[in-house]
């Protein structure tokens, strides 16, 4: 299927200095779901920011590259046209406006709509996806609990009725149960309102339970990509990113690739010694 | 019962002069709110209005002047935002801080320019018979003023409770990443509230105007908004408004009971006095925002 977004060896820097993003290239397919993964400082919300073109509050700017949304380029737009194009971000830790209400918040989501009876509609279908938000409406945003403000960070984010939502380290601070639970509407988001979903996240088991590809970051690139289930089962990728890395944990995910093509390499090569071997005798 | 009929005028008179002090807040607490910055030329723009539109008056009559005051001070606004507020996107709140110290000392010298160092007067025509209720004197003028006080926070809090850019703008106070990923247009709204800024400064200074006259130390009656925002909570409309109110009876109940026994002057400390008590007791204000710490 043709590609709702793609990112072509994009380049970042922040200040004009800092080199974040050293050429990350990508795609998500239309209504597509797809992770991002990687620790800390990967560079996931940049590559998101870069999309949304918020990097430009945070000084920094998209130095090289390509970035198209349904084959147009939306590397000059400002954030507010990105919008309107059908892109919207759920920031990374929620950003909700913690002096509106929760039904404020919902609305401002709906700001780039013109306003009226959808606005209405779509304030119900939220409330239909996310129940406990629909007791909270009058409530300000910011007494909401920690899964509370996902819910209505992500129901924001539907209200702009968006045609790829770039999700933002969902799981950020919550207790297992309720990411499963977040995970799951998430899930659901994808299937029934067609809608494409790019997840950046640091849960990577979770992520992968609900995506169809997922592309590895680490240090400003990708360093691997696959299938979901491919990349589930992965040796690599588990021994990185699922907690079973040991006494490697310091190891890099770059280095651990490097290591098996190395050993690759020497098997080959053994390989080849040993038929030569035979060859000789 | 004398000393009560005294006090219920003073009173009065104290509210009448407080939802003027109320007017001048709400344009500082209008920018705050948008931008997070104190900004420091609000007095410089209530000034500035003012002598336009006295300066426009004997040319084109009243109403066409005030008219093209508005334009005036849609103009200053939208060439405040481009020049001055865009380039500084993402700054830090003091930087932009400077930044508007720097629009006061403009804003002051080309009212020089262009209208001269000269006090004007400014006669607005309202009528001048005290009005009698129940006893108690209270002055036509300042109860005009107050009623067009009302009506402009009136109006302003609709807007921002009724309008989508109203919620734009309180987004955008909360965050102005997120408002952004919101699709709300940064630049338009800080546009919009910038001219309305400048509306409020031209209608403080019209009321102010026809109270004391049009000359440069108007500018100072920022001075005077200072306390009322350390009141009344720097973010808060309702804040402005009650801290106002607050303040100008505090000035004149202090001034009429207080004032004679100290040979007078208590007038100018009161706000200040009131002001550092809520710095003590409750230093975000009346209703300003709360950190919200969810524990």
């Amino acid at each position: 299927m043709a590609p709702v977004l793609r990112i072509e060896d994009v380049e970042v820097y922040y200040g004009g200095v800092i080199h974040v993003l050293k050429g990350v290239s990508l795609a998500v397919p239309e209504k597509g779901i797809v992770a991002l993964l990687g620790a800390n400082g990967a560079g996931k919300s940049t590559t998101l920011k870069a999309v949304s073109n918020l990097l430009r509050a945070e000084r920094g700017e998209v130095a090289r590259g390509t970035i198209e949304f349904l084959g147009r380029s939306v590397l000059k737009l400002d954030p507010a046209d990105i919008v309107r194009l059908g892109i919207v971000q759920v920031l990374e830790g929620r950003r909700l406006f913690e002096h509106l209400t929760v039904e404020e918040n919902l609305r401002a989501g709906a700001y780039a709509q013109t306003w009226g009876e959808t606005v209405k509609s779509d304030l119900e279908r939220v409330y239909e996806y996310f129940p406990a938000l629909a007791e909270r409406r009058e409530l300000k945003a910011g007494y909401l609990s920690g899964g509370e403000q996902q819910m209505a960070a992500i129901g924001r984010a539907m209200m702009g009725r968006p045609k790829l939502i770039l999700l933002d380290e969902p799981s950020m601070g919550l207790a297992p149960l309720l990411v499963k639970e977040i995970f799951q509407i998430v899930h659901r988001l994808n299937r029934d309102e067609d809608v494409a979903i790019l997840l950046a996240e640091q849960n990577a088991l979770m992520a992968l339970s609900i995506v169809q590809y997922a592309y590895v970051m680490e240090g400003g690139r990708v360093v691997s990509e696959g299938r979901a289930d491919a990349l589930a089962r992965d040796d690599t990728v588990r021994r990185f990113y699922l907690g079973m890395a040991d006494h490697e944990e310091h190891q890099s995910y770059r280095k651990i690739l490097e290591e098996k093509r190395a050993a690759a390499g020497m098997r080959n090569l053994r390989k080849r010694q040993s038929a030569g071997g035979s060859d000789d005798s | 019962m004398n000393d009560l009929i005294y006090g219920i005028e003073l009173t009065i008179t104290g509210l009448l002069i407080g939802s003027m002090y109320s007017m001048v807040a709400l344009g500082f607490v209008l920018i705050f709110k948008a931008s997070s910055v104190f900004n420091f030329a609000q007095g410089a723009m209530t000034l500035f209005a003012a002598l336009t539109l006295v300066g426009l008056i004997p040319m084109v009559g009243f109403w066409v002047a005030l008219l093209l005051t508005v334009g005036v001070m849609g103009g200053v606004a939208v060439f405040a935002e481009r020049a001055i507020f865009r380039p500084l996107v993402g700054a830090e709140p003091l930087v932009i801080f400077v930044a508007t110290l720097g629009l006061a000392f403009i804003l002051e010298g080309s009212a020089q320019i262009f209208w001269g160092t000269q006090p004007h007067g400014l006669k607005l025509g309202l009528p001048v018979e005290p009005l009698m209720i129940g006893g108690v004197f209270v002055s036509m003028p300042d109860f005009i003023s107050a009623l067009a006080a009302a009506f402009f926070v009136i109006l302003l809090v609709l807007f921002f409770h009724k309008t989508r850019i109203g919620l734009g703008l309180r987004a955008i106070a909360d965050d102005h990443v997120a408002a952004q990923s919101m699709g709300i247009q940064l630049r338009k709204v800080w546009t919009i509230v910038w001219v309305l800024a400048g509306i409020v400064a031209l209608a403080a200074g019209m009321l102010w105007g026809a109270r004391i006259g049009v000359h440069f130390a108007m500018s100072l009656i920022a001075l005077k908004a200072l306390p009322v925002l350390i009141i009344g909570g720097i973010e808060s409309i309702p804040g402005a408004i009650v801290a106002g109110l607050i303040v100008g009876v505090a000035e004149a109940l202090g001034e009429g009971f207080i004032g004679p026994l100290v040979g007078g002057g208590v007038q100018d400390i009161m706000a200040y006095l009131v002001a550092l008590l809520f710095l003590m007791f409750r230093p975000y204000g009346l209703f300003g925002e709360e950190m919200i710490e969810r524990v």
